[in-house]
């Protein structure tokens, strides 16, 4: 029974994990956006390359903000989460 | 002479105490292993012990190099004959201030050094992952604790206008005064995720593709008998061209990203018109009392 209750454990944790990381979804759509009109951008402007060179660095890394939010939960999920949880229940059976 | 090769010698010999450290502290493991901060040893402190990572050793070891850099670079400055490192110095000097009065205004001119000391330390410490030492950058703590640096600037700097005005910028409207405390307190997490993520999410790949690659050359190789089988062909190469990118142009940009962050944040929270408004009531006063 232990051995199931501590497998349905580190399946829910690994299961999490994956299901976070869909979250990389949305930056890679709006990074891809930025790029994308950044680079029409220096097409009509070439003059104007390195300002729009580093908003675009700049923004690019705000809008990884939410995907490294799932990346953290991500990694806690697989590397913190299990020892977490299973000591728990260790401590909850005695 | 003897000066520029104890200056040297600062730089040098704390990246080499922290190989020697990790060398001698390794616990050797089969296949991938990413693990946290090692624990090199535990100070008992009264409330809760302090474990003493690899971490906080790789920061200071990075800001006792830093500064002997600086030292170095600016050691026997001159108006006449300029050597290299004093050009260097100073197109450091110049780049750094004027990024600031770009990008915070010439109040905040006097910033200028704290956003190159942010800027150096953070892109010196993600750097660090190339002598294989442990990024102290790609540990929560470090990075948390310098957005918690930065957030008392903010406030600091929010606080000028008066303690009264801070509080009642928060109520504007009243409805939305959860919202705007959680978006203030997300402020000093979303920077430290950021930064922290960035270069973590970096090692894992590397680790991760490192690891593939041992495996796909065993299977291309493994049927030769010998040393040969063995032959880890698909890593030599590619790992370090991706190391280009997780280790060198990543720590970099997040560096930069963090000083720029810290330049708009602490700017940007800064209420100009009303803190010169009471700087002005108050001289007013002083004056009345004067007379």
């Amino acid at each position: 029974m232990l051995e199931l209750a501590i497998g349905i454990i580190l399946g829910g944790c690994a299961l999490g994990a994956g299901v976070a990381m869909v979250a990389g979804i949305g930056p890679g759509i709006g990074e891809g956006n930025a790029v994308a009109k950044a680079c029409e951008a220096i097409g009509r402007q070439p003059e104007s390359k390195g300002a729009v060179t580093s908003t675009m660095l700049m923004g690019c890394a705000i809008a990884e903000t939410t995907g490294l939010y799932a990346l953290v939960v991500a990694i806690l999920l697989i590397f913190v989460a299990p020892n977490l949880f299973v000591n728990t229940l260790m401590r909850a059976l005695g | 002479m003897a000066v520029d090769i104890c200056y040297i010698a600062m730089m040098i010999i704390p990246i080499l105490v922290a190989i020697v450290l990790k060398i001698m502290t390794a616990v050797p493991t089969e296949g991938i292993a990413i693990t946290g901060a090692q624990i090199y040893f535990t100070l008992p402190l009264p409330i809760q012990d302090l474990p003493i990572t690899e971490a906080q050793i790789n920061s200071w070891m990075v800001i006792i190099s830093v500064t002997g850099l600086c030292l170095y670079l600016t050691h026997g400055m001159c108006t006449k004959k300029l050597l290299i490192r004093q050009h260097i110095a100073e197109w450091i000097v110049e780049k750094v201030d004027r990024l600031v009065e770009d990008g915070m205004g010439s109040y905040f001119a006097g910033f200028s050094p704290f956003i190159a000391a942010m800027l150096g330390l953070s892109a010196f410490s993600s750097l660090l992952s190339l002598c294989g030492l442990f990024p102290p950058t790609s540990d929560l703590n470090v990075v948390a604790g310098w957005a918690v640096l930065v957030f008392v600037l903010i406030t600091f700097y929010k606080c000028k206008a008066g303690p009264l005005e801070y509080i009642k910028s928060f109520a504007n409207p009243v409805a939305m005064a959860p919202l705007n405390i959680i978006s203030e307190l997300a402020t000093p997490l979303s920077m430290a995720f950021r930064h922290y993520g960035n270069v973590l999410s970096g090692t894992v790949i590397s680790v991760l593709i490192a690891a593939g690659m041992q495996g796909l050359s065993r299977l291309v190789l493994g049927w030769i008998p010998g040393a040969l089988g063995d032959f880890p062909l698909f890593r030599i190469g590619l790992p370090a061209v991706l190391s280009v990118y997780f280790d060198i142009f990543s720590g970099c940009l997040q560096a930069y990203i963090f000083a720029m962050l810290t330049m708009m944040y602490v700017s940007g929270g800064f209420p100009y018109e009303a803190y010169m408004e009471r700087k002005n009531k108050r001289n007013k006063k002083k004056n009345l009392e004067v007379m």
